[in-house]
């Protein structure tokens, strides 16, 4: 199954190696992985997307959890969430597909931020899905470029992920 | 007070009360040791190795529960001493590693002798530091000890930029009392529900065991499960690191489990309705082939690293705990229980475990005109009383140490169990005859692991820590020859060595003594003429029996009770019981 951990970890150098090298000793799958600071300068918070049977993912919390620089975790698979992705995707145009695109990008409620006469530049966040749908949407060859900041995540309700 | 880098690295090191740090210096650390010479508080052993330092350290954390110290320089300094800080990390052992490292202004830039020190021992240490700013040189050492010795223990790398410990740049010093972070919290005490659970599983077994490891010995909790077991009067098997934490001449101990665990370990375990595991790891040499891995039992499984429990093997009761707290309140809960199981019940449990007994699997041939290896472990026991520090090294020995010189005491047995580092045993026995000089140490080795740490002869003189040598020497790499026996039609392929020192010699050389014994009649004299002499390094050279095996042995994805037992003297082939 698919698992959402976002992580609070000590913003210090190296912190980020600790994570992915965990992973990739231990043969664990990441799917996604984005980090950036909190509004606490010295913690970053993570969020990494991964995969695997329950088994998994419990030895994959508890390693986590033992590094020295995790603060706290939570898997976020485990309570209601919300879940967003940003992509920005370059997209070739000619005179007649403008206005198809831009419907296209309207319908997914994206929003253009670049112009070229052949392209458009398409910011768009939502569910991975979403993102996925909005991409198969265009004929092959049409896509020049997509770049996708991996999910982050967040918990339903009052309550929040720190110290 | 104001001091410079070097002289707080050497004034945090009195203040955490360390005796010794074994170490080589270089470049990198060159103002450290500047610091070193200036006084003599911390006595610093000059190892001939950097793999040596680490080893040393490690062992004398493990003799005598405080963390070990070592101080290498950058480059090969730090390489050098990887194999150990890996050795350490797998056996849990807490030990402090302060790495010199180039410049900070020139680190990243191919510097000389640089290497990615932090990057390299990441996935070998518990924790690392990279010392960005004096001012902050005391408190990381503080966090060092503090992460190395609490929780499950581990080794724990400062790495310091030669500027760090610049002379000229003094800053005050302040070495902190204790240290808190906020993101690490190694107190944990066991959930009361979950012990009270566990107890009565634990009184309704019928045919329970009690299955300690290292934890034991690292939470200084012999003690308590001594009582325990012996309330109980349940029986009790060890893991290799286990050994010690529970008296091994007492009747309820039933030999160390596993791999080449006895045959009455591994049955009982195998046959057991209710498991007791206290600070084990389910380690794959104890459980064998995991599909078959006690299949009737319940588990309950004491350790203080959550990711220990249900690695390997699902457990039913969880307790994530000090080992020692945890038993201490199953003690209490067990004496004020009524439930205890009626006493037939019990005994029907312990015929059939004497009766596993009566294989007498560890028997060998006492009538061999060859020098057995266990034999002269036997004998180096009663030398011995029972009472020495025994280090070892990795391979046949090491089996026939464990299964054959019986430890009452935790923190006597000192070997490599999860990495099985070859070359451990002797610079792990003057770590351990540093700590306690008036004990007898022995390091029981093979010809081929004596020769990976060989120069340390040399240490043991310069800072006298007269050891035993017992080279148990097979003219093999008995235990890689033994799975080419038995695996590979006896294709001894590159395990065994054309050129062997002549060890006597070679001791001489290094300025020790050395004692060549070839017939079972000398082995018992030459023993005692070594531990008389006292004040002496002794590089004992036992020819031994060159085709034997340790026994019993569970093959390569078998079972617990698919052990593989020595051919019964007459008998027409091996014989497999189950
Ligand atoms: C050639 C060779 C053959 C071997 N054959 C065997 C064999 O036949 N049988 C065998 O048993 N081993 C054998 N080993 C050793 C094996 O590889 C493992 O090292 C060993 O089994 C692990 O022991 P352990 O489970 O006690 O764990 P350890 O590595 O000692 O781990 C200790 C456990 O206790 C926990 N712990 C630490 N402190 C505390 C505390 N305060 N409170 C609670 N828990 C704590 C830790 O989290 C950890 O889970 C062999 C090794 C070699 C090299
Ligand atoms: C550094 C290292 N290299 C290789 C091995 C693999 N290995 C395990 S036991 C062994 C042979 C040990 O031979 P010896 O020291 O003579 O001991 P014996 O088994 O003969 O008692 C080897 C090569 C190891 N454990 N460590
Ligand atoms: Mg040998």
């Amino acid at each position: 199954m698919r698992h959402i951990i976002s992580i609070l970890i000590e913003n210090e150098s190296g912190a980020l190696s600790r994570v992915s090298g965990l992973f990739s000793a231990r043969g664990y799958n990441i799917e996604s992985l984005t980090v950036a600071p909190t509004e606490d300068p010295t913690l970053s918070r993570m969020t990494l997307v991964t995969r695997g049977n329950d088994e998994i993912i419990e030895q994959i919390t508890k390693q986590l959890n033992k590094l020295i620089d995790v603060v706290k975790l939570i898997d976020l698979a485990e309570a209601v969430h919300l879940e967003r992705e940003l992509m920005l995707v370059k997209i070739k145009t000619t005179q007649e597909s403008r206005e198809e695109v831009k419907s296209m990008v309207e319908i997914f409620r994206g929003k253009i931020i670049d112009v070229t006469p052949n392209s458009y530049v398409v910011e768009m966040t939502g569910q991975s899905s979403k993102l996925d749908a909005f991409v198969q949407s265009f004929a092959e060859g049409s896509i020049i470029e997509v770049v996708r900041s991996g999910p982050t995540g967040i918990s339903r309700g009052e309550k929040g992920l720190h110290l | 007070m104001e001091l410079s880098g070097g002289q707080i690295l050497v004034q945090c090191l009195k203040d955490e009360g360390v005796e010794f740090v074994f170490g080589y210096p270089g470049g990198s650390v060159l103002h450290i040791y500047d610091a070193i010479f200036h006084q003599d508080d911390v006595k610093h052993i000059l190892v001939r190795h950097e793999q040596g330092a680490t080893h040393s350290a490690d062992a004398y954390a493990r003799a005598t529960g405080k963390p070990g110290v070592v101080l290498v320089t950058s480059g090969p300094g730090a390489t050098n001493a990887v194999t150990g800080i890996a050795t350490a990390y797998m056996d849990s052992i807490p030990m402090v590693i302060l790495s010199g490292q180039v410049p900070s202004p020139v680190i990243g830039s191919d510097a000389f002798q640089e290497v990615d020190t932090v990057g390299i021992t990441r996935p070998c240490v518990k924790h690392n530091f990279l010392v960005k700013d004096v001012n902050q040189l005391a408190e990381t050492i503080k966090k060092a000890f503090y992460v190395a010795s609490t929780g499950r223990p581990g080794p724990v790398l400062v790495d310091i930029p030669k500027d760090i410990t610049d002379p000229n740049i003094k800053v005050p010093y302040h070495y902190p009392k204790k240290v808190s972070m906020r993101s690490y919290n190694p107190v944990v005490v066991g959930h009361k529900g979950q012990i009270k659970k566990a107890v009565e599983m634990l009184l309704a077994a019928r045919r329970p065991i009690i299955y300690s490891g290292g934890g034991v010995i690292l939470g200084e909790a012999s003690r308590e499960l001594t009582e325990l077991t012996r309330l109980l009067g349940y029986p009790i098997t060890n893991t290799l690191m286990g050994l010690g934490g529970y008296p091994a001449t007492d009747k309820q101990f039933v030999g160390m489990l596993g791999m080449h665990g006895t045959y009455e370990a591994n049955m009982a375990m195998h046959e057991s309705d209710v498991i007791l595991a206290v600070g084990a790891r389910f380690d794959d040499r104890v459980t064998g082939k995991l599909d078959e891995f006690c299949p009737y039992a319940k588990i309950i499984h004491i350790d203080i690293d959550p990711a220990s429990i249900s690695k390997t093997v699902r457990v039913d009761i969880p307790i994530v705990g000090d080992v020692k707290p945890v038993l201490e309140l199953m003690i209490e809960l067990i004496k004020d229980n009524k439930h205890i199981q009626p006493k037939p019940v019990l005994d029907a449990w312990w015929e059939l475990i004497n009766s596993w007994r009566d294989v007498k699997c560890l028997e060998y041939d006492r009538n061999s005109p060859l020098i057995k290896p266990q034999y002269v472990v036997e004998q180096l026991y009663q030398v011995t009383r029972g009472d020495a520090y025994i280090t070892s090294d990795v391979g046949q020995h090491q089996m026939y140490a464990a299964q054959f010189y019986p430890f009452d005491k935790p923190r006597r047995w000192i070997n490599s169990g999860g990495l099985g580092t070859m070359g451990f045993g002797l610079p792990a026995a003057i770590g351990v005859k540093l700590a306690f000089p008036d004990a007898d140490v022995a390091c029981i080795t093979g010809e081929a692991s004596i020769q990976m740490c060989i120069q340390e002869l040399s240490t043991a003189l310069q800072f006298n820590a007269p050891v035993k040598i017992v080279n148990l020497n097979n003219r093999y790499m008995g235990m890689v020859r033994q799975w080419q026996e038995f695996s590979y039609q006896s294709r001894y392929s590159q395990s065994y060595m054309d050129t062997i020192p002549d060890f006597v010699k070679l001791a001489e050389a290094y300025g020790h003594v050395g004692i060549l014994v070839e017939k079972p009649e000398d082995v018992r004299g030459a023993l005692e003429e070594a531990f008389k002499l006292k004040d002496r390094t002794v590089f004992l050279d036992f020819i031994t029996d060159r085709t034997e095996n340790v026994y019993p042995m569970i093959e390569a994805g078998k079972g617990h009770h698919d052990m593989k037992l020595r051919v019964a003297p007459g008998a027409p082939a091996d014989r497999e019981l189950s």
